[in-house]
């Protein structure tokens, strides 16, 4: 399996009586709540845990994209990446944006990724999503009934600026360009494993076979509540007569708390689990779903939009719902052992995207969660589809990587200008 | 006599339209809420015109039309159902959105067209006047938008509305889609397509109707397009909201008696 550790980074700072005193968390949220001058620490911490992951062993670390959001802070998710290319070594990178329907010319993504890769040494996994109808329509102005075309087309130029050795003309409808030429170019080929995260329709799985790329299901709600949409998923592969059914055709977001024992998980954890679900998750419901933006298809098989809050409204779970209901997996490393070997098998899901800091979470606790989780419980989940343990399809192939710092002395660089003047 | 739901073919779609009444030949187009054949104003229309009110594609039981994306192909698709309907130079009628075709249909072809009348029209932008985002709001903030008189407003638009019924909710969600996803093409994320620009080149006689209590596009855009058409009339009525059609149908079609 693969892990990867993941950081929405979430705004710490929202008021107790943010719900009753706002609409929304995101598109509309006040801007008074944000202080730059905290985010300087934010920002920084957050860097610094997602490296942290990476010294304690996940496989990848990851950022996503969101816009005027209050519980993701990360517009650009490239200059999250670019951060962390520079300051690791080894791990993947895995890119969750970009909303490839929102960049014009597209083949600005295209370039991005491309400096990432090069950056990095291949260590970039690719993301593609449409993006979420408050982050692409209604803070980003896309026309919610063009959106997948655009997207579409926008794939289609960027795989093909990937890819094209020479100059092309682009006659696209939302994209013209006389001369595509990309330069510079990524280092794996033919070009970065994509992930496709996807909300349910056929339509997204379809195109993630078409192309190998990996379906993930990025859902804050738990693995038993994503079992009726990733059944459809494997099905929709099984129809599709598709060679195999390996799990890394798959991605998981899930929440993870680990401490040393269920009750001191609780105990630790509890209170930044409300956050995020009671604060970060407090979504006008106007902002849910542009009419347009999802499919007649996709509603038909009633996947609503996980913005819909349960009825009821997520505050009227408490902490004993949300874990046994799995939107949280939280416990001793033996119990989340437990429920994340149940996840992977009852979904079939091979990259598992580790949503390990919550809401408000501090970062001492963070990395006491994140250690544990790396330490004890990690290493036993490696071998749960020994069958799949060599598809490398879906994940990054890094070169030997150069570090940091390659600099000589100055005294070594003068002596050498030296001897060449 | 009642209105009778048909299908019409053109280059891209097969259209479905309402059609009723005797007199001059009138084209009326809805607003982004659609029309059905209940529809009183319509009917009222009916007595007095020889009504045809096509559908756009998605709207109703007709059928979608991906190819129909921008300003102008909504445009020349509505010219091209006046065509199929063999009409010429009928008297054209739009609300709202309607009413944002019609104008730019007028300004597009302006010797085909020399009667106008636009029922609040969309299809401009005031900054000191922003019109509330109409693809954010919940059915039930709708009323206080659309209504003069909010609360039967609100019994009008929540009858049969069953939104706790999963499977009346994903026929709601669908129709949504189907109709607001199509008027989203001209109407997200601004209501604006550049018609100000254009609407010098209209020669038609043009009536505008505007109720003063609209909150959706108040009346300040009822002098901004007076002010852009040459020679056009305002016809304000008080007590009436952005539904002034449902809220005053006799005074609208009072005040389009003056196109003759």
């Amino acid at each position: 399996m693969k892990f990867t550790w993941f950081n929405l980074m979430p705004w710490p700072y929202l008021p107790d009586d943010f719900r009753e005193k706002n609409r929304s968390v995101w598109v509309d949220i006040d801007q008074k709540l944000f202080d730059p001058v905290k985010s300087h620490e934010v920002y920084n911490t957050y860097l610094d845990l997602l490296e942290y992951a990476a010294e304690v062993g996940f496989d990848a670390i990851g950022c996503n994209e969101h816009h005027q959001n209050g519980y993701g802070i990360m517009p650009s998710p490239n200059i999250i990446a670019a951060a962390l290319a520079r300051r690791t070594k080894d791990v993947g990178l895995v890119v969750l944006g970009n909303s490839i329907a929102l960049y014009n010319p597209p083949v600005r993504v295209a370039e991005e990724f491309a400096m990432l890769d090069c950056i990095s040494g291949g260590r970039l996994i690719a993301g593609f999503p449409v993006g979420t109808s408050m982050d692409t329509n209604f803070c980003y102005g896309q026309i919610p009934a063009l959106t997948r075309e655009k997207y579409q087309e926008a794939h289609d130029l960027i795989i093909k600026a990937w890819t094209t050795r020479e100059p092309f003309a682009w006659n696209g409808r939302y994209t013209k360009l006389r001369h595509v030429n990309i330069w510079p170019r990524p280092i794996q080929q033919p070009h970065p494993p994509v992930h496709i995260p996807g909300g349910g329709s056929v339509e997204t799985y379809d195109f993630c076979l078409d192309n190998t790329y990996s379906y993930s299901y990025l859902s804050f709600s738990g693995y038993i509540r994503a079992k009726a949409l990733m059944d459809g998923y494997w099905k929709r592969v099984a129809e599709r007569n598709t060679p195999d059914t390996s799990p890394y055709r798959a991605g998981f977001a899930q929440t993870i708390c680990v401490a040393d024992t269920d009750a001191e998980a609780e105990k630790l954890y509890k209170e930044h689990v409300d956050y995020f679900y009671n604060r970060c998750l407090h979504v006008y419901p106007g902002f849910a779903d542009a009419p347009g933006y999802r499919t007649i298809k996709t509603i038909q098989t009633g996947a609503l939009s996980q913005y819909a809050p349960p009825v009821g409204g997520y505050s009227t779970l408490t902490w004993k719902d949300l874990t046994e209901q799995g939107h949280v997996i939280a416990g001793s490393p033996e119990t989340v052992r437990q429920r994340m070997e149940e996840l992977a098998k009852s979904l079939n899901v091979g990259n598992i995207f580790c949503l390990m800091h919550v809401g408000n979470m501090p970062k001492e606790k963070c990395m006491y969660s994140t250690k544990l989780f790396a330490e004890k419980v990690m290493p036993k989940l490696r071998n749960v589809f020994p069958e799949y343990a060599n598809d490398e399809r879906f994940w990054c192939h890094p070169i030997k990587q150069v570090k940091a710092g390659s600099l000589p002395t100055e005294s070594k660089a003068m002596e050498i200008v030296g001897a060449a003047r | 006599m009642a209105l009778e739901l048909k299908t019409v073919k053109t280059h891209k779609a097969n259209v479905r339209y309402l059609e009723g009444g005797k007199g001059q030949p009138l084209v009326f187009l809805h607003g982004a809420g659609g029309a059905l054949a209940t529809d009183v104003f319509i009917n009222k229309l009916a007595e007095k015109y020889h009504v045809y009110a096509p559908l756009l594609p998605g709207y109703g039981d007709s059928e979608e039309c991906g190819e129909i994306r921008d300003m102008l192909d909504f445009t020349l698709h509505t010219w091209d159902v006046v065509e199929a309907l063999g009409l010429k130079n009928p008297i054209m009628v739009g609300h709202s959105m309607g009413g944002m075709i019609a104008a730019e249909m007028a300004a597009i072809a302006p010797h085909d067209v020399t009667r106008l009348g636009l029922i609040c029209p969309a299809g401009l932008w005031l900054d000191a006047h922003p019109i509330p985002d109409l693809f954010a709001t919940m059915p039930f903030e709708m009323p206080k938008l659309l209504f003069h008189d909010v609360e039967a407003g609100t019994k009008l638009l929540t009858a049969g509305l069953t939104l706790s019924d999963p499977k009346f909710l994903q026929t709601y969600l669908v129709t949504n889609a189907r109709q607001m996803g199509m008027a989203g093409k001209i109407l997200f994320p601004v209501p604006e397509r550049g018609l100000s620009e254009r609407l010098y080149r209209i020669k038609a006689k043009t009536v505008l109707v505007w109720g003063d209590s609209d909150k959706l596009i108040p009346p300040a855009y009822a002098h901004a397009f007076k002010k852009g058409i040459a020679g056009s009339e305002l016809v304000s009525l008080p007590e009436a909201g952005h539904m002034v059609t449902i809220e005053k149908p006799d005074q609208v079609i009072q005040a389009l008696g003056r196109l003759g």
